[in-house]
């Protein structure tokens, strides 16, 4: 079976100034359908660039990054819109959810741009939300919820165009400990429920979560493997610096 | 996403920011506003016109003899004959000679009184009406009797209401009043259409010593063959002098387009003007979408994440411009409907002139089209940018 992504040598520079920043050096892996995979690394690790280029927000400099089979590297920008809308759900960690339109329209803005009739987008959204025990909540603003509560709402609108991966950045960055593990419950649930689920983290506590664990450090892949390997939660430069997530 | 419910969601944008929406829409409110009402001022000003013209007379011609350039000259008998041959298209004549006299009532030399001289017809062409005493008869012409006619104004003014039988003196000659005429006018004035006296052509003539008559009044029983009537009078004029320089036919109906056209120069002029404001007011719709697209610059980068293609974006901010261009187009519009029933009852108020502000259709129509067309230009540069703006940076955002 040919994976649902692949990175083939993936390369993404950046130019400050005079300086080049090689975000993504060469990075080549694949995941598969149905699989639950953290992608962890400090600040800087390059983690931000392989979420933007899953996310087909954006596109490598060099390499070849293929979504479903399908090359996005080739694509323009209506087509990456399209394809984000057919084959992605994203979770920020800021929730990023539309704070003049109700719970019920912020789970339908990607079937409104997916072209779903008003009756079955509304159907579909309200479905999502009671999936993720919002049902009674339809007509509330999103500042009228609590922070959990509207990252149930965005995971709500990752899910509900039916999309191939979950691409799930920092979820529980912005939520403490007790709301994190409801969060990551969710994600689990989608998981068992056959979803891809792609989480970007810079917590090792968060990516243990997963099934399975990509390590990045300085736009390389240093560890790719299962999560509950002693390897995986080690970190072989012990970069003790601080980073914060970002 | 359809045009119906990116509609919605801009409208649903301005409701939640009503008041720099109202701010922003100013211009174009004012604009429009002042536009609908020149051009209702511009309207109400023809049909004044047209009224006072209605007055004079539209269905009347008034022929001058000016004899240059030819040794002929056309006399009263083959001016009546021509009207007699024309009968179904000519109904009346009247020469009309203008006396350059003062006029004298007791020891006041009065010089705004037009004094004419008229046949016995000029009353009933001109629609007069004979309050007291008689008009001119055709005896009064034929032996060039040494009577008059006066204006309501003389008689109230310098007779006390009892003028008939008295005498005013016009240059060396003294006149009997047999007949005073109703009033014309409300607001009987000096200079104005009641100021007047008419005496017979034939004795005018005379007094004024000129040779022949040199004007004539012609008037016709169907006002739409007005053009006809005055072909035809020219030709026979024309057989007459054989040279068209000679006289001139003037028809009312004309100098009433010549004048309409006049004030439609101004109005326009008045008009596009008042447009500049549009204008401005598009600049403001603009200025105040880039602000906007730049608050809102998160929600441009959330909706790009979730699939909006370029198109769509761009769409909602044009959308939205042009709504709220058009809504200041609506209100303005009420606006100006609202100024003009003002500017209505101000004018018949204080000008004391009966001239309605009557917006047309027209031009609510075309200042609708064009505040919406504003919006829409002017809404175009904001929405590239928004649509232009990169996915990462815009939700990085704060």
């Amino acid at each position: 079976m040919s994976a649902l992504i692949e990175f083939r040598d993936v390369c993404k520079t950046y130019h400050m100034g005079d300086t080049v920043v090689r975000a993504a050096d060469h990075i080549s892996m694949q995941i598969h359908k149905g699989e639950f995979v953290a992608i962890v690394g400090q600040s800087g690790s390059g983690k931000s660039t392989c979420m933007n280029i899953i996310g087909c927000l954006d596109v490598p400099t060099s390499g070849t990054y293929l979504l479903g089979g399908q090359d996005v590297g080739a694509m323009d920008k209506n087509e990456l819109a399209a394809i984000r809308n057919k084959m992605l759900g994203f979770i920020f960690q800021q929730y990023n959810l539309l704070p003049k339109l109700t719970l019920l329209e912020n789970v339908e803005v990607p079937l409104m741009y997916a072209g779903v009739p008003k009756a079955e987008r509304h159907e579909r959204a309200q479905l999502a939300l009671e999936l993720v025990g919002l049902g009674d909540k339809l007509k509330n603003k999103p500042s009228q919820l609590s922070g959990g509560q509207q990252q149930r709402v965005s995971i709500a609108r990752a899910l509900v165009g039916e999309p191939a991966v979950i691409l799930a950045d920092e979820p529980t960055g912005a939520l403490d400990s007790h709301t994190s593990r409801e969060v990551l419950a969710m994600l689990q649930k989608l998981h068992d429920a056959g979803n891809t689920v792609v989480l970007i983290t810079h917590d090792n506590s968060i990516a243990v979560q997963a099934q399975r664990i990509i390590r990045l450090e300085d736009g390389h892949v240093v560890y790719d493997g299962d999560a509950h390997a002693p390897e995986a939660v080690v970190q072989p430069t012990l970069a003790g610096n601080g980073g914060t997530a970002v | 996403m359809s045009f119906l419910e990116t509609f919605q969601l801009s409208l649903k944008n301005i409701w939640g920011s009503k008041m720099r929406t109202f701010l922003t829409m100013l211009g174009i409110i004012i604009g429009v506003c002042a536009v609908i009402v020149i051009v209702g001022l511009g309207n109400g000003m023809q049909g004044y016109i047209e009224d006072s013209f209605d007055q004079l007379g539209t269905d009347s011609l008034t022929v001058m003899i000016m004899g240059r350039g030819s040794s002929r000259s056309v006399s009263e008998e083959q001016m009546y004959q021509m009207v007699e041959d024309n009968g179904d298209l000519l109904k009346q004549l009247s020469p009309s000679v203008t006396v350059g006299f003062p006029l004298k009532i007791g020891s006041d030399t009065i010089t705004s009184t037009t004094v004419t001289g008229v046949s016995e017809d000029y009353f009933s062409m001109k629609g007069y009406e004979i309050a007291q005493g008689r008009g001119l008869q055709y005896t009064d012409i034929a032996n060039r009797e040494k009577v008059c006619v006066i204006g309501q104004y003389l008689n109230l003014a310098y007779y006390g209401g009892n003028a008939v039988g008295q005498t005013l003196r016009i240059g060396p000659n003294a006149f009997t009043i047999v007949g005073v005429m109703a009033a014309e006018t409300d607001d009987l004035e000096e200079g104005g259409t009641d100021d007047c006296v008419y005496l017979p052509y034939s004795t005018a003539s005379r007094v004024s010593s000129m040779g022949t008559i040199n004007s004539y009044v012609v008037t016709v029983w169907d006002k739409d063959r007005i053009d006809e009537a005055k072909l035809l009078v020219e030709s026979q004029l024309y057989s007459i002098f054989e040279d068209d320089d000679a006289y001139s036919v003037i028809s009312m109906s004309e100098m009433l387009d010549t004048m309409n056209s006049m004030v439609n120069v101004i109005i326009y002029i008045l008009a596009a003007i008042a447009a500049i404001s549009l204008v401005v007011g598009g600049i403001g719709i603009m200025n105040i979408m880039l602000v906007s697209v730049t608050e809102r610059t998160r929600e441009i980068g959330i909706r790009k994440a979730l699939g909006a293609k370029e198109g769509a974006i761009m769409r909602q901010f044009v959308i939205e411009a042009a709504t709220t261009s058009a809504l200041g187009g609506v209100l303005g519009i009420l606006a100006g409907f609202g100024l003009s029933s003002v500017a209505t009852v101000v004018i018949a108020n204080v000008l004391e002139e009966a001239l309605t502000v009557r917006p047309s259709v027209g031009a609510v129509l075309l200042a609708f089209g064009v505040s919406t067309g504003i919006g829409v230009v002017f809404g175009y540069l904001p929405a590239k940018k928004a649509a232009n703006l990169n996915p990462i940076d815009a939700l990085r955002y704060d």
